[in-house]
């Protein structure tokens, strides 16, 4: 009875707050918690007034973009509020003679993209799917141009968010270069929604290249030379000086042939002359054959293996590229030791492979496939998160080294042994400090971070 | 706990030799590159690695007093300002790079390198250290991390958040712990890129790894002279329009180019109202079309003479003339104001007239250097402190020069950093709000403010209880009183930066 007072009561605070409230529906559950309430402020102000208003009941808040990675992580420990951001989609400012963008939270990359190629410009990130700006952010997601573009960080230069009390913030501004004060955008870029609500953004542009070119090789043969020869290549590309904005890896499955593919932009005469250099570069690396062509068709995918995606555990996992033949004879190895066949891909050319596992893997294989891999990566030199698993296999990762385990950067049993689904995390006190000073109540997307 | 018992503890972690406590030999350490702000540290220690700059900060927060990290004390924002009543740890023992990876294009260094050293070190493998503030040559690689340094060439390339990819640090409390997996993959909050650029107030860097960049294939600098500065602006509004990013774009007017050129003989056009360098680097294929374009927009503008450099030798040669240009004005009054404000690029060309306006009310000569492609400006506001109120009024146009920045939609500091210099701008430029939720990070990394305190914001934010030790005397006590001293300071020493 008191439960169902108060849950009336929280809902007409929420309305008067807001003006698009209603219950949360079986759609909105994350994992299994389905929120009471949905709601999507139309701006800053209302998200501000929808905060204080979550404050001053205790609900729990989880924002929500385009939904597209709710699954990702760990569902949340509390949700009584999603807060839909789809309504705040407005570019509301595109300053293209200074190439600095001011976005909505909720805006969708590919509407942003189109929006600002009207004048030829763009948010360097290739996000592939729906995401909205908010979700790039709050997940530091970034396609294949990281290599030569970074990752949200490096582009976002204003931010505002809304704290956990209802406080709007901003920090940074609307100019590229800018050292005023401490730099929240960074902070909030991969908070997975754990520190606040961000409402909009301020980016820098890129003008829009006026040509792309795809320069593909596909390697095949007996192990390790095969590995041997992609790692090769991938150095080669991205330590060119042909610049490339790309380079990319693709090995579906364990063993087997593994496809590179380097990305070059710029002018239509200059992408055609580099990319036949390039050609000629990775061809004198490998008797395979090397072509100029479209966008190879696993570009820029996740990599998938087959059953639902629901049930996949997805790892990413980082190292300095010159460990890059090891990493990949790790995951080979991995794979022979515990009977998975993941698929493998990603940014090798920026350090980054993402190693999708089948379905149905115990979780057992999946925890001891998890630690092989780690153990290739030197302290300092990257780490091996695994970013999505279904249940089952959370559970036996929550046994050894976690969700989120690096090789060790400090070079000490105490960060690579940390045990538990909270994982090794470098700067992981601070970060747990951080959120208690942002949010006291852990009433922001609790339990999302594990460590947080 | 009094300062003076904590020397036998500094002596055994750091040892003999690597403390100072003689008077005259700690006031060499009473202020960075803004020597109108100095104050005497009570005590200098010169840790020689990772453990003892650990020790060193836990010794300082069991005894509650506040510590300032230095570099090589070339910072412009007073960022590096000692505490009369702390610690002044100075990391210039630590100055090993210690790994290169050509083929990851990474380093490991220490914080006391100097940012050249880095580039020294990766060049054998046609590689270099990006971020290339004008003081290169001296300033430390923690310092750069400290203040998010930009340079010249930022405006293509990034600053120094984009290629530093893990810190080790000490935090306030004393803790050793490393942020950011070294790859530059984010892994959680950034907490890296909230370290990069905090001033020195979250910790103190004591290993930090960094991105080394493919040297280009070729380079090209053009240097224009042009009748007014609005001449030279619109040329690099139409470089931006043709789709074009520059390694970097720099303007100097007609007061600058008089100062360079009786420094360092640069010989850039005589008689000039502005001087526009442009750089474009990359790959042949691309450069030559981009430079192509750049001559014919540049001509199109109204350049009184254009001149190419394409070999190091030439290219050095014409930005000497820009890089001196602080020391240089040094020629033209006794003393001046180097201020760091930034505007939207589209915004250049009003803010300049307003600056104009503002020289020409007040009395008040100012001569202008300015990164045009990212719209940050160095204002050098000159002045003869030997004429009663001459320096007031400076400082007056110079408040004014912010002002018309925060105007603009722009910033207080493009890369100079706040420091004590610009904290009381802080409130211009953020409301309230803003600077209690940056405060919020402060309160996570150093509850009890010990760690370069005074510094960044206007006044501090309580944190709460703090575990662990007696609460130091809060800075606010001590804030803008004990620091700053004005009279008798000498001139701006004349330092060699290119």
């Amino acid at each position: 009875m008191s439960a169902r007072v108060s849950a009336a009561k929280a809902g007409k605070a929420l309305a008067a707050a807001c003006d698009n409230v209603r219950p949360g529906a079986a759609d909105d559950a994350v994992g299994a918690v389905v929120p009471s309430f949905v709601a999507a402020p139309s701006s800053t102000a209302q998200a501000s007034a929808l905060l204080r208003a979550c404050a001053e009941h205790d609900l729990a808040v989880l924002p929500r973009g385009s939904g597209s990675r709710l699954s990702w992580g760990v569902p949340p420990a509390r949700c009584d509020v999603v807060v839909d951001m789809l309504r705040m989609g407005a570019v509301i400012e595109h300053a293209a003679g200074d190439l600095v963008a001011r976005v909505q939270a909720g805006a969708r990359m590919a509407d942003v993209a189109s929006a600002l190629a009207t004048a030829g410009q763009e948010i360097a990130l290739d996000v592939p799917g729906p995401a909205t700006i908010g979700g790039v952010l709050a997940d530091a997601l970034a396609g294949p141009r990281r290599l030569r573009y970074g990752t949200p960080r490096d582009l976002l230069i204003g931010i505002t968010v809304v704290r956990a009390d209802g406080t709007v913030a901003h920090s940074g501004g609307k100019v590229v270069k800018n050292v005023a004060g401490y730099d929240i955008g960074k902070l909030f870029t991969g908070s997975a929604g754990t520190l606040g609500l961000i409402t909009e953004a301020t980016f820098r542009l890129h003008p829009r290249p006026a040509a792309r070119a795809w320069v593909t090789a596909r390697v095949q043969g007996t192990a390790p030379e095969v590995t041997t020869m992609a790692a090769a290549m991938v150095a080669a590309a991205a330590n060119s000086p042909l610049v490339a904005s790309a380079v990319e890896l693709d090995r579906p499955a364990p063993g087997g042939p593994i496809s590179v593919g380097v990305l070059l932009e710029g002018s239509a005469d200059g992408v055609a002359a580099r990319a036949r250099e390039m050609e000629g570069l990775l061809g004198s690396l490998a008797q395979v054959p090397v072509s100029v062509a479209a966008p190879p068709d696993w570009w820029a995918g996740i990599p998938t293996v087959e059953g639902g995606a629901a049930e996949h555990t997805l790892m990413r996992v980082s190292f300095w590229v010159s460990r890059l033949g090891g990493v990949l004879d790790a995951i080979d190895a991995a794979a022979r030791e515990t009977g998975l066949r993941p698929a493998v891909g990603g940014s090798a050319g920026a350090g980054l492979l993402y190693v999708t596992l089948p379905g149905g893997a115990p979780g057992e294989a999946v925890a001891r496939f998890a630690g092989r891999v780690r153990a290739a990566i030197p302290a300092g030199r990257g780490s091996a998160a695994v970013l999505a698993a279904p249940e089952a296999v959370r559970g036996a990762l929550a046994g050894t080294a976690g969700l989120a385990g690096t090789a060790g950067l400090a070079g000490t049993a105490g960060l690579a042994g940390t045990a538990g689904l909270a994982g090794s995390v470098p700067g992981l006190a601070l970060m747990r400090a951080v959120k208690d000073q942002f949010d006291p109540g852990h009433r922001m997307a609790p339990g999302r971070l594990t460590w947080a | 706990m009094t300062i003076s018992s904590l020397v036998p503890r500094m002596t055994r972690i750091c040892g003999p030799g690597n403390v100072v406590t003689d008077p005259l030999e700690l006031r060499t350490y009473e202020c960075d590159g803004l020597t109108s702000h100095r104050a005497t540290p009570a005590l200098v220690v010169l840790p020689s690695d990772a453990d003892q700059v650990a020790a060193v900060v836990r010794e300082c927060a069991a005894a509650g007093i506040p510590f300032v990290a230095r570099g090589s004390g070339t910072g412009l924002s007073g960022g590096a300002v000692p505490r009369e009543d702390g610690v002044l740890i100075v990391m210039s023992k630590m100055r090993r790079v210690l790994e290169v990876d050509p083929v990851a294009r990474r380093a490991i260094v220490e914080p006391g390198v100097t940012n050249l050293a880095v580039t020294q070190a990766a060049a054998p493998h046609g590689l270099f250290y990006a971020p290339d503030p004008s003081s290169q040559v001296v300033c430390s690689v923690g310092g750069n991390v400290a203040e998010n340094s930009g340079g010249a060439h930022c405006l293509k390339h990034g600053f120094t958040v984009n290629h530093v990819t893990g810190l080790e640090v000490v935090t306030p409390s004393g803790e050793l712990t490393w942020l950011g997996d070294g790859t530059g993959v984010p892994l959680g909050y950034d907490l890296l890129g909230a370290f990069t650029g905090s001033e020195g107030t979250l910790g103190i860097a004591t290993k930090v790894v960094v991105k080394l960049t493919v040297a280009p294939q070729v380079v090209h600098l053009v240097l224009a002279g042009y009748a007014t500065l609005a001449d030279g602006g619109r040329a690099v509004s139409d470089i931006i329009a043709a789709g074009i990013v520059p390694a970097a774009i720099e303007m100097m007017d007609a007061l600058s180019i008089e100062a360079a050129e009786a420094a360092v003989a640069c010989g850039y056009p005589q008689g000039a109202g502005a001087v526009l360098l442009v750089e474009l680097d990359g790959p042949a294929a691309e450069v030559e079309a981009e430079l192509a374009t750049v001559m014919k927009l540049i001509e199109a503008a109204g350049a009184t003479e254009v001149r190419t450099a394409d070999d190091p030798a030439q290219r050095f040669a014409i930005w000497k003339g820009r890089k001196a240009a602080f020391a240089a004005v040094g020629r033209l009054a006794p003393a001046y104001i180097v201020q760091d404000g930034v505007v939207p690029r589209t915004a250049l060309g009003d803010v300049l007239a307003r600056i104009s306006a503002l020289s020409a009310s007040s009395g008040i000569r100012v001569a202008n250097v300015f990164h045009a492609g990212d719209g940050n400006l160095h204002p050098l506001v000159l002045y003869n402190d030997a004429v009663p109120g001459e320096a007031e009024r400076a400082e007056e146009v110079s408040g004014a020069i912010l002002d018309a920045c925060i105007d603009y939609g722009g910033s207080i500091t493009g890369e100079h950093g706040v420091g004590v210099d610009k904290s009381r701008y802080m409130p211009r430029m953020f409301s309230d709000d803003d600077l209690d939720t940056m405060q919020l990070l402060r309160c996570a990394f150093d509850p009890a403010s010990l760690c370069n305190p005074g510094k960044v914001f206007p006044t501090p934010r309580l944190c709460g209880e703090v575990p662990g030790h007696r609460r130091a005397p809060h800075p606010a006590v001590v804030a803008g009183q004990a620091a700053v001293s004005r009279e008798g300071d000498p001139p701006h020493p004349p330092m060699e930066i290119f």
